[in-house]
């Protein structure tokens, strides 16, 4: 069993590539750093192969005692169930593709190495944090995949904005990371282990379902996933991260990273199902972000901010699901997302280095023509995205979120609603990207023609997004649930609702048909008449303004947290509790200035000096007498 | 000896001991400092002269004794001082000697 090995092998690479990567060539390099994931993939699928061919619920290996400290005693062993697999999977193979991808992209940057490095580090991180047994392992591969984030996001960092959007994502990442490092010191004081299988197997045993410190640990645990999967109300530093390079904001930004969130709660569900309410926050907060971003998405010009909120809004379709409880559902659309996210966040960078650092879609245009290969991929990562019924991936994986949202033992209308309006918004922003950039006139000379490094990690990633959603067919055609039934003993089954199981034929004609009218409200808007948004722009500019700076939560946090904290940091420049201290030097250096200028060395005032000692010793003396 | 003459006795050490403090206080030249540190250590010998005798005890004198010996040693030591002084910054001016080197 060579379970250690699939993140050890980017760990070496990483600590190659850090410790000599200057020394060696761009393509040793390139061989060091993409050859590690790959061979991690490989691992990966010869793990899985075994995993499946012996049709084990789990496999364990346990590395060596990290500590054992007063009963507390976390392990760095690995667990790997069908959960951890999916995730595994996703990330060395994404992950691979995205590192080939990026021998090509990143061929001129003078921080080949530090990216590789960077890079291989993101990935060792992520696959810890999916495969730790521990929770205290988890965490560390937790605060890892932040680390690299924030390095990745500032890797350009002579300029001043790519370090501040850096800073921002660590930060605001960092509030839900405190949250989520207090719920698990609760856990640890109610279990005295932090074995995430011994805790999902003892909390049903320990806490009645609505107990209040399932309640407080699920809410804790839940903080930590909305800052690192960008939900709100921990949302605003996603778009910002966008300053990253592309393949960046790929793989972490959208395929892997900010689902973290998303693992951590199909991880500890044990623990949520016993807290009802708190999966109901989970799904309003899913709902309530879909939406958002979505809005938000529809007013953006910087090809990679549309990509940034629609992730936002993706991962809130997986929250969604979280919360009314479609465990594997949610797993599924983010297999499904990583793919096509992936394949959209690379075409989008390779457009942008075709138009030489072009991010404005307004700016585009007339592509479809001059790139032809980046054109179709895109085109199906975006049907994906947009959910267009039947071929595409995205159909399948948000469809069962949709049907579930309204029939599932927890699902409610008002669910199913957001979800279905959120669903109309997103296939009007991804064809509005579509046409702004394909379609219309050039309008920007194409300098670089993407090579092979490029394109074939995009076929890869559009073949996967579309095949990948074959492998779960809904019940009312095809039935075909190989992935459902693989996470069962991982993720239990949803059941739905009494009579509603004759009417989900209805909810995907519905779905497909929302999915097909944004795609025509776009191509009105962008194609035939490309005056009409420019209309509408102005005669809601007011909204538009609103709906571009993401609904003020930027400046709202700006005067809330920012403000404050910045005029408190004026006052206290000079550090209050060290006027104390200062006193006591200025008192010293006083009497020592006083008792210097005495010692002036000139004899006869010593003499008066003492005269005039002996003079009080002496009236002092008599008058005691 | 009567009250009187041990008060007059007092009284002159008390304005021996004055005058040579105030000139050990005004006096720039070094040599001079040193001769009203004379008049002073003389004033406090009479003054135990005196004190002796009031008491008819020999240690006053015996005090006296001491006080001579030690004004000679002093004396000594001090000489040798003003002329390295002298020496070292070609003037017996007490207030030139108010920095320390080395």
């Amino acid at each position: 069993m060579k379970l250690w090995l699939i993140p050890a092998l980017p760990l070496i690479g990483s600590f190659i590539l850090i410790v000599a990567g200057s020394r060696l060539s761009k393509r040793m390099v390139a061989i060091v750093g993409s050859g590690s994931v790959g061979l991690s993939a490989l691992i990966t699928l010869f793990t899985g192969y075994k995993f499946i061919s012996t049709s084990a619920t789990s496999f364990h290996y346990q590395a060596w005692q990290w500590m054992d400290v007063a009963g507390f005693s976390p392990a760095v062993s690995f667990h790997l169930d069908a959960l951890s697999l999916v995730f595994i999977f996703v990330i060395t193979f994404v992950g691979f593709l995205i590192h080939v991808y990026s021998t090509e992209f990143m061929a001129d940057d003078d921080g080949y190495a530090r990216f590789f490095a960077y890079l291989n580090l993101f990935v060792c991180s992520m696959l810890t944090l999916v495969l730790a047994d521990n929770f205290a392992l988890l965490y560390l591969g937790w605060e890892g995949v932040g680390l690299c984030s924030y390095l990745l996001i500032g890797f350009w960092y002579t300029e001043e904005k790519n370090g501040y959007a850096a800073r921002k994502a660590f930060i605001v990442t960092r509030v839900g990371d405190t949250a989520l490092a207090i719920g698990l010191f609760m856990l640890f004081q109610n279990f005295h282990t932090l074995n995430i299988q011994q805790i999902a197997a003892q909390a049903p045993q320990q806490w009645a379902v609505g107990s209040e410190t399932a309640m407080v640990i699920s809410l804790l645990l839940l903080g930590g996933a909305v800052g690192k999967s960008a939900q709100l109300p921990l949302q605003t530093w996603l778009p910002d991260a966008m300053a990253g390079p592309s393949p960046v904001s790929a793989l972490i930004h959208a395929a892997t990273m900010v689902t973290a969130g998303v693992y951590l709660i199909a991880r500890t569900h044990a623990i949520f199902e016993l807290a009802p309410d708190a999966l109901m926050i989970v799904g309003i907060i899913g709902a309530a972000t879909l939406v958002l971003a979505g809005f938000t998405a529809l007013t953006q010009f910087d090809l990679k901010r549309v990509l940034a909120y629609s992730t936002i809004s993706q991962i809130g379709y997986m929250f969604l699901a979280l919360g009314v409880s479609a465990w594997s559902a949610a797993i599924f659309h983010f297999m499904i997302h990583a793919f096509f996210k992936a394949l959209l966040f690379l075409a989008a960078g390779a457009v942008i280095m075709a138009l030489h650092h072009e991010h404005d879609m307004y700016k585009m245009g007339g592509l479809k023509k001059k790139l032809p290969i980046i054109y179709w991929t895109f085109l199906i990562g975006a049907s994906s995205l947009a959910a267009l019924p039947l071929v595409t991936g995205g159909f399948y994986s948000k469809d069962q979120i949709l049907w579930l949202s309204l029939a599932g033992e927890h699902g409610n209308i008002w669910f199913f609603l957001f979800a279905l309006l959120g669903a109309f918004i997103t296939s009007i922003y991804t064809f509005r990207m579509l046409f702004l950039t394909f379609f219309g006139n050039e309008k920007t000379h194409v300098g670089h023609i993407p090579g092979n490094g490029i394109t074939i990690p995009l076929l890869i990633l559009a073949g996967l997004s579309t095949i990948g959603g074959f492998i779960e067919l809904p019940h009312s055609f095809g039935h075909f649930t190989v992935f459902s039934n693989f996470l069962n003993p991982v993720l239990p089954s949803v059941s739905v609702q009494e009579g509603f199981e004759s009417i989900e034929w209805m909810i995907q004609l519905i779905a497909a048909g929302v999915a097909l009218s944004g795609v025509y409200v776009a191509y009105i808007f962008y194609i035939v008449k490309p005056g009409l948004s420019e209309e509408l722009k102005t005669s809601a500019a007011d909204l538009h303004k609103f709906w571009f700076n993401g609904w003020g939560f930027d400046s709202l946090y700006d005067k809330l947290f920012v403000k404050p904290f910045v005029f408190i940091s004026d006052i206290n420049k000079k550090d209050i509790v060290d006027l104390f201290y200062d006193g006591l030097v200025w008192i010293s250096n006083f009497f020592n200035r006083i008792f210097s200028y005495t010692q002036s060395g000139i004899l006869r005032w010593y003499i008066m000096g003492i005269v005039i000692g002996g003079i009080l010793l002496l009236t002092l003396g008599l008058i005691k007498n | 000896m009567n009250e009187i003459q041990v008060t007059s006795g007092l009284l002159l050490a008390a304005a021996l001991f004055m005058l040579g403090l105030i000139g050990v206080l005004i006096r720039r030249n070094i040599i001079f400092m040193l001769v009203c540190v004379e008049i002073m250590l003389n004033s406090a010998g009479l003054a135990f002269i005196v004190a002796g005798s009031k008491w008819t005890q020999p240690d006053g004198q015996v005090m006296f004794i001491f006080i001579l010996t030690m004004a000679a040693a002093e004396v000594s030591v001090g000489l040798a001082l003003i002329l390295q002084i002298h020496h070292q910054l070609k003037t017996l001016d007490g207030d030139a000697a108010n920095s320390m080197r080395g």
